[in-house]
């Protein structure tokens, strides 16, 4: 049975139209970042110039090179210490019954829902009392709040899921728990691993409200404070072809990871949300 | 000296006992089968062995030493998984050598002991290959050698075939029984649901219900002289036949019990008359379920070919000599009637 | 029971393993949002200013509601729950995370739906629609401005060409169009995010429910109202609070698509402006105690109400 074939048109035309939604407003960040001086201020729908000032500009002048690298570390860094807290955390969490359990993964359940701006005075105490004001670290420290209790529930949802008679294998050929999880567990968790260190990654790369308040100096900053901070004498004088190029290059490798790793994210997000 | 022992062992979960006190007294060398229904207990008590389940109340004891509070790699014993629980990302000789490693054995040793193994089995040529590259055979095989790597005291398999297909698992049993004899001084405690499974490889036959044993005994033990009711019924296909009511009462019972093969059916005369409802054709053996007046359905069996169709009207003689008596509570009734 | 259940070896040490592998995320945890949080709590009752935050006094309820008297019977009100531009945030937060996730809810289970066609390009096409749940939410804010832009803006470029405007708007300036700039901005950001989170459910729907439905003769838009929506409503339920608890806190979007205005400050922004530019550090600790108080009973309030299961004990 063939549908009819207004149908058809329609079904394509919407299809069409979410496309085109989606990808329009990066398309065009794109076009503006190829433009310089006057041809900025004349609407294109098509890419008229290919000029590389601006990102020369960006790449060339000022920090942006250093505020990239300040973001990559940062956005490691938290990606790696994070999967490390949570692979252990989330072993005990999945496997061993212990009085509490529930409750802490409530607990860790949670703090996810915490607003960030709830902690932020009080981080803020904390982070001068370690005199860690300004200094990278202020951040790998503070993105844990979002980090890790989503780390550590993927991560647990994807233990449980994992048979228990490895387990009990690895229990009567003598292992440790330590041994476990190195040896038995690490290897089968690659794909989870990999799912939700590349969240973390995305999530740390894009923090704006710790990254602002935490940070005082244009050398330390990471690229989403960058970017909002860029400005030009007056309002007149924006460089919006500056702002475009930088957004173009920070947006690019994450497009890039997405596109990738569709799958994997795809499933990583429902895995965090869906199994309530 | 016995090998395994289990003293008032029981089990419950929090207000909830799954086992009550247990005592078994298993020899070296010994193959015994635990089985029972789903939910008897069998499975938990197996693990309870292995070090998997704690033990609740009473005491373990492997070769003549507590065991309760040793750590399942110290007991001196290997288990076999439903599942086989192999280690998917690990070759068949990691596999075979993961808890050899664990308990710090030098590496030619290792290397000898897998390799060892592997010919026993026959599945040297696997030795580089990854689980999901196997057959399910062959995967049975390898969780068997990584057992036997350890040189176990005391085997413990939990339903090892019931992933298998129908002609794989009589091949595969028939491999776990040379096996047993291959490792006399090894203990073998085997856990199924299926009977026939349990009568081919047992020496002994632990019966389980609901959390109570039922009977201890072997094989022959167990099929001629059920020690209650559930185990008469639970041993043996096809099932016995249980009448009440009259026939029951004739012999001072409330359930009489005959094995379907231990009836004659005649078509002229006999104790019983009856009308036939059904007829199962096997080849080897006929079902032929009657329906008695007076007494209810009976199931026969009959070797060969049976000339018999539904709606012919039969005769059947019980053997008087094979008769099971009952009480209300399913023990039985002592003295077996003479005819 | 007579006997004492008595743990073995096994589980002892299994129990002490999980507490030591579960410490260094309490830990870290406790240290990164447990303290923070009680000092937020704290310093909302104190007068603790930016510089001097240790020098921190006790004074009650005074940042959320004092009554001063002027004498002669006469006095005003001050404090947090007296503050117009407080209220005026409250309402600006409500009506974004109210518009914001209506609208991606609907938008997302247009584009879930039509994801779960089978078509030619459907991977192409789910690979576009999560391009911009991959922009970070600042590039995004700026991108729009610059689109929303209102002499250069190719926005209004485009409705002047469609003849739907005939003068060109300041979207993000003025106060009239600045809330739905930031709502635009968010609804096409965040519906890709919802539109995964339906597609899973309806993922979940399984297909031999629709060919029955088809063998019955029922109509698509029944079969859509009767059954793919009861069957997905758990899945659309649980995406629906996750983003209007993310919704409620929103911040990056309204700081950097439109600074300073009325029409459109939340309460994030507002903590925020009092803590770090206004020098009000102990009254943006009460604003965010009090963000903070109106989330976590819409969560409890969630987690009571779903009884989630967090054991993992559903099979």
């Amino acid at each position: 049975m063939k549908p009819p074939l207004w149908q058809t048109i329609g079904f394509y035309t919407l299809v069409g139209l979410i496309v085109l939604q989606a990808v329009f407003p990066f398309y065009y960040a794109i076009l503006t970042s190829l433009e310089d001086g006057q041809a900025l201020f004349e609407v294109n729908y098509l890419p008229k110039a290919l000029n590389l000032a601006n990102y020369q500009a960006m790449l060339t002048e000022g920090v942006f090179g250093k505020q990239i690298l300040n973001s990559v570390f940062v956005a490691t860094v938290v990606v790696i210490l994070s999967l490390f807290l949570a692979v252990t955390a989330a072993y005990a969490l999945s496997r061993i019954r212990f009085r509490g359990r529930g409750l802490l993964l409530l607990t860790v359940l949670s703090v996810s829902m915490f607003p960030q701006i709830a902690v932020l005075s009080g981080l803020f105490e904390v982070i001068r009392y370690f005199g860690l004001f300004n200094s990278l670290w202020s951040l790998v420290f503070s993105y844990m709040i979002f980090t890790l209790p989503f780390t550590v529930w993927v991560l647990t949802t994807f233990m449980r899921n994992l048979p228990v008679e490895i387990e009990e294998a690895a229990i009567m050929d003598g292992a440790s728990s330590f041994t476990i999880i190195r040896r038995v567990f690490l290897p089968l968790m690659w794909p989870a691993m990999v799912t939700t260190g590349l969240l973390a990654f995305i999530h740390a790369w894009n923090e704006f409200l710790f990254a602002l308040t935490f940070l005082s100096t244009d050398s330390q900053r990471t690229v989403p404070v960058a970017i909002a901070l860029i400005s030009g004498r007056s309002e007149f004088e924006i460089p919006w072809g500056n702002i475009m190029a930088a957004s173009v290059i920070v947006t690019l490798p994450l497009v890039a990871l997405v596109l990738v790793f569709q799958r994997k994210i795809v499933s990583g997000l429902t895995a965090g949300a869906v199994k309530g | 000296m016995a090998s395994v022992e289990l003293i008032n062992v029981s089990k419950s979960y929090g207000n909830v006992q799954v086992l009550r006190d247990i005592n078994l007294s298993l020899e070296q060398g010994e193959f015994v089968v635990f089985v029972g229904p789903s939910g008897c207990g069998k499975s938990t008590l197996l693990r309870m062995i292995a070090g998997l389940e704690d033990i609740t109340g009473g005491e373990l004891r492997i070769d003549g030493a507590p065991m309760n509070d040793v750590m399942p790699a110290r007991r001196g014993i290997a288990m076999v998984f439903q599942s086989y629980a192999l280690y998917p990302h690990m070759t068949v000789y990691e596999n075979m050598s993961f808890g050899l490693e664990q308990a710090k054995l030098s590496t030619p040793e290792i290397e000898a002991r897998v390799q060892a193994a592997a010919k026993m089995l026959q599945i040297e040529e696997l030795l580089g290959r990854k689980p999901r590259q196997l057959s399910g055979g062959q995967r049975q095989r390898v969780a068997i050698g990584r057992a036997i790597t350890r040189d176990p005291r005391v085997f413990l398999f939990d339903e090892p075939l019931s992933n298998l297909d129908a002609a794989l698992r009589v091949d595969t049993r028939l491999e776990i029984a040379a096996l047993g004899q291959r490792l006399p001084d090894t203990t073998m405690i085997y856990v199924t649901h299926d009977q026939v499974e349990a009568m081919t490889l047992a020496d002994r036959i632990v019966v389980l219900n609901g959390g109570n044993v039922e009977q201890v005994g072997t094989p022959m033990e167990l099929y001629s002289e059920p020690a209650s009711q559930f185990v008469a019924g639970f041993i043996g296909s096809p099932r016995m036949n249980f009448l009440s009511g009259a026939v029951a009462e004739a012999h001072g019972a409330v359930t009489y019990g005959i094995r379907p093969e231990h009836i004659a059916l005649s078509s002229d005369a006999g104790d019983w008359a009856g009308k036939v409802t059904l007829t199962e054709r096997l080849g080897s053996d006929t079902f032929v379920h009657a329906e008695v007046e007076g007494i209810g359905a009976v199931n026969v069996r009959i070797e060969g070919r049976a000339d018999v169709s539904a709606g012919q009207a039969v005769f059947l003689t019980p053997d008087a000599a094979s008769v099971h008596l009952f009480d209300a509570a399913g023990r039985p009734v002592a003295g077996r009637p003479d005819a | 029971m007579a006997e004492t259940a008595k743990k073995s070896r096994l589980s002892r040490s299994r129990t002490r393993s999980a507490w030591l592998f579960l410490a260094p995320m309490l830990v870290t945890l406790a240290v990164v949002a447990a303290w923070p949080l009680g000092r937020t709590i704290w310093f909302s009752f104190t007068d603790a200013s930016l510089d001097l935050m240790s020098d921190a006094r006790w004074v009650g309820f005074r940042n959320y509601l004092e009554y001063v008297e002027w004498g002669d019977g006469e006095g005003q009100y001050y404090g947090l729950l007296a503050d117009a531009r407080w209220w005026r945030s409250v309402w600006n937060t409500i009506l974004f995370a109210v518009v914001s996730v209506s609208f991606e809810t609907l938008f997302g289970l247009v584009i879930a739906l039509v994801l779960n066609q089978q078509f030619r390009g459907r991977g192409l096409v789910r690979a576009a629609v999560l391009i911009p749940w991959a922009i970070p939410t600042i590039v995004s804010a700026k991108m729009w401005a610059w689109m929303l832009h209102d002499q250069f803006g190719i926005i209004n470029d485009m409705l002047q060409g469609l003849g739907l405007i005939s003068q060109p708007i300041a979207w993000t300036a003025s106060p009239d169009t600045a809330m739905v700039a930031v709502l635009m901005v968010d609804i096409w950001k965040t519906t890709p995010f919802m539109a995964l989170l339906i597609l899973a459910g309806l993922q979940m729907v399984p297909q031999d429910i629709y060919e029955a439905a088809k063998l019955d003769g029922v109509p698509a838009w029944r079969v859509f109202r009767k059954i793919t929506l009861p069957l997905i409503m758990p899945a659309v339920l649980v995406a629906v609070v996750f983003r209007t608890l993310d919704a409620l806190r929103v911040f990056d979007i309204v700081y950097v698509l439109t600074p300073n205005t009325d029409a459109t400050r939340t309460m994030s922004v507002y903590a925020r402006e009092n803590l770090f530019d206004y020098d009000q550090f102990a009254y943006g600790s009460a604003a965010s105690t009090l963000l903070f108080l109106v989330i976590a009973l819409i969560t409890i309030t969630f987690i009571m109400a779903t009884r989630m299961d967090l054991e993992g004990k559903r099979s």
